[in-house]
């Protein structure tokens, strides 16, 4: 008898339990990254905003992500996974997930998707991004005023309009101190294949080029460069520890207040992303100013140097540097803008030139 | 400055070299295993694991090697033990090594290590030139002492006879007395060892971290070389310095702005290998070189 009446309270006080647990459901948060988030590169990147997402709202949200899914079909499925768990809210963390976060979106309506580096939206999809050019032309000013050779080598992975804003931004920086100084760029045709990065950045040093910069994804290039006395900059987070002597700093990206700040619409509920075929109001690009983007300590240059870096990087966050404002001229000597001119977000997803400064052509 | 460039040549080339010349010796003995891409990552990873574990970068050249042995047996056994397809289960293998690697690796993936140093011998690397043959370090060195053993016992030893009469005609090899599957498990496992070893080249020397997927595709490429170097050693040396000097090539030709597009000088190493394989196969199977039993399971019949 008395088994049965301790049986009975406690499934009262369970059920108690249950009802106050659903008064303040936590809010699902999922997160689709494309590789194993490691500990340096793009993906790392996301995961640390993740954890400042969960720290900054507690026992509010639960997040949860899934790795190395491939940019393509598959993402499909993986989405509407974390659509089944019942997430409320789904970042998409890479720009070859547009379509599939686009199409899954229409099939649940209410769920926010948000799709980062993409440009198609939905009244259901927003899309977030980092001005990481604005890092590329502080990047510049250093390599600029740290070169003896006057050459700079530059890896990228593919010629696509991201990519050619950061090689432009890093040489209207290197061309804003030092006129000799040109850049060689050698595309890599991969966003991560360490052993070609490593190559590319052995025949850039065989070249000529004492200071090296990348747009692809591993540690490769600062290794090599760390090996052979040369110096470079680190990739969407700090990576130093692969080339203590030879990264001058690294533009970090910051995703962790832009996760806020959209999980924070949901649970105030004003997250919309406007009207209009466009919904434009839900394309979030942000720079710098706004900490989307970090730079670490300059190091491995002399005072002066780091003092001129910490002037453009405060002039960018600040609004009274623009890194695109005319006089510009691209390298045939067409001029692109005019004095007092300045190019709008337009004019930077439209790029399909080298600014002077930079040799050769954009592949096509 | 061309030195350098040469030497990356080389450098980029030493994994091929090794994990061709293994996969070489088991192609002789008739087993194809498709398998080289996951055993060179296997190596890749373990190599890099032992590494960081010991801090001693020679420690990791046999941990890779024998990484590379240890999924070989795996193979050899489902290959030679149960008769297996071949085709079939050396892709399966590839997939194995490839994710295996990749949960092995997942705590690596951040270290760094110091890799294998450059081990200059006196006078020789001063020579113009030919010098920087001499700039390498003890992991190229070894590639180039087994790739001229490898055809040394492949071609005046009468070891090397039983394993190409094993590959040409296991069922005369067995009627002679020999051991068909005996040789090809030793076969499969030299294989493994030398893809484990060109595995461990890239962590160890190219790179000095493990990121997941590091070989990006370098194990096909060495089992295409195989064929390139129509089974014998020596060429796989010049196949591999080939195909290395049109990736570096390729780099160069960008960084010169030559003009070129990257895509079409990317593509030049496998156009080669077609027309090579083109240019040798009109000329009969014999010359080919190809192992006449290449790919086809032995089952003891008496």
């Amino acid at each position: 008898m008395k088994n049965i009446f301790s049986k009975l309270m406690m499934a009262f006080a369970s059920f108690g339990l249950i009802a106050s647990a659903a008064q303040a459901e936590p809010l699902k948060v999922g997160f689709v990254y494309l590789t194993n988030p490691g500990d340096h590169g793009w993906t790392y990147a996301h995961e640390l905003g993740r954890q400042q997402l969960q720290d900054h709202f507690g026992d509010q949200i639960i997040t949860s992500y899934v790795e190395n899914v491939p940019e393509g079909p598959d993402a499909t499925r993986v989405i509407r996974e974390l659509v089944a768990e019942g997430n409320d809210v789904i970042f998409t963390t890479s720009f070859g997930y547009m379509e599939q976060t686009l199409k899954v979106s229409k099939e649940y309506p209410d769920v926010y998707f948000d799709h980062i580096t993409g440009y198609k939206r939905g009244p259901n999809m927003a899309t977030g991004n980092i001005r990481f050019y604005e890092g590329r032309y502080v990047q510049g000013v250093v390599a600029g005023l740290t070169t003896e050779t006057n050459q700079i080598g530059y890896l990228a992975a593919f010629p696509i309009p991201e990519v050619i804003q950061g090689i432009n931004a890093f040489a209207r920086g290197l061309r804003s101190v030092n006129k000799d100084a040109t850049i060689k760029v050698i595309w890599v045709n991969s966003w991560y294949d360490p052993v070609k990065e490593a190559d590319a950045a052995k025949v850039l040093i065989a070249e000529g080029a004492d200071i090296l910069a990348q747009h692809t994804d591993s540690p490769a290039m600062l290794q090599t460069a760390e090996k052979a006395g040369a110096k470079g900059f680190g990739q969407s987070s700090d990576m130093h520890k692969f080339a203590p002597n030879a990264q001058l700093f690294a533009s970090v990206n910051n995703w962790g207040p832009y996760y806020i700040s959209q999980v924070q619409k949901v649970i105030d509920g004003n997250w919309s992303t406007g009207e209009g075929p466009d919904h434009w109001a839900g394309n979030t690009w942000k720079g710098i100013g706004d900490d989307f983007l970090v730079l670490t300590d300059f190091k491995n240059m002399p005072a002066d140097v780091a003092a001129k870096a910490a002037a453009a990087r405060d002039g960018i966050g600040n609004g009274s540097l623009n890194i695109f404002e005319g006089p510009m001229m691209d390298n045939a000597g067409n001029v692109i803008l005019k004095d007092g001119e300045v190019l709008d977000d337009g004019g930077l997803w439209s790029m399909n030139y080298y600014v002077e400064g930079v040799e050769g052509n954009i592949p096509n | 400055m061309f030195d350098d460039l040469l030497l990356t040549v080389l450098l980029t080339s030493i994994p091929l070299i090794l994990a061709a010349t293994g996969e070489l010796v088991a192609e002789k003995s008739g087993v194809l295993n498709l398998g080289v891409e996951g055993m060179m990552l296997m190596g890749a990873v373990s190599a890099f694991g032992f590494a960081s574990l010991t801090g001693n970068p020679y420690v990791g050249i046999l941990g890779g090697g024998l990484a590379g042995m240890m999924v070989a047996m795996v193979f050899a056994v489902f290959v030679l033990g149960l008769a297996t397809n071949q085709v079939a289960t050396g892709l399966a293998l590839t997939i194995f090594g490839t994710g295996l690697s990749g949960l092995i690796g997942a705590p690596l993936v951040g270290q760094a290590i110091d890799g294998l140093s450059a081990l200059y011998l006196p006078i020789l690397s001063d020579l113009p030139l030919v010098g920087v043959l001499f700039r390498l370090d003890a992991l190229a060195y070894l590639a180039m002492i087994i790739v001229a053993v490898v055809s040394y016992v492949l071609n005046k030893t009468k070891a090397g006879l039983i394993l190409r009469a094993v590959g040409v005609n296991h069922d005369s090899a067995h009627a002679l007395g020999y051991r068909v599957l005996q040789v090809r498990f030793l076969a499969v496992c030299f294989g493994g060892f030398m893809a484990g070893l060109g595995g461990a080249y890239l962590p160890l020397v190219l790179t000095p971290h493990w990121a997941e997927g590091m070989t990006s595709g370098r194990g096909w490429i060495a089992l295409a070389l195989v064929v390139f170097a129509s089974w014998r050693p020596g060429r796989v040396i010049i196949g591999a310095i080939l195909f290395g000097g049109v990736t570096i090539l390729q780099l160069v030709a960008q960084a010169r702005g030559w003009g070129v597009p990257s895509q079409f000088l990317s593509m030049m190493p496998y156009f080669a290998t077609i027309i090579v394989l083109v240019l040798i196969s009109s000329r009969g199977r014999i010359q080919f070189g190809a192992p006449a039993h290449l790919g086809k399971n032995f089952m003891a019949t008496r």
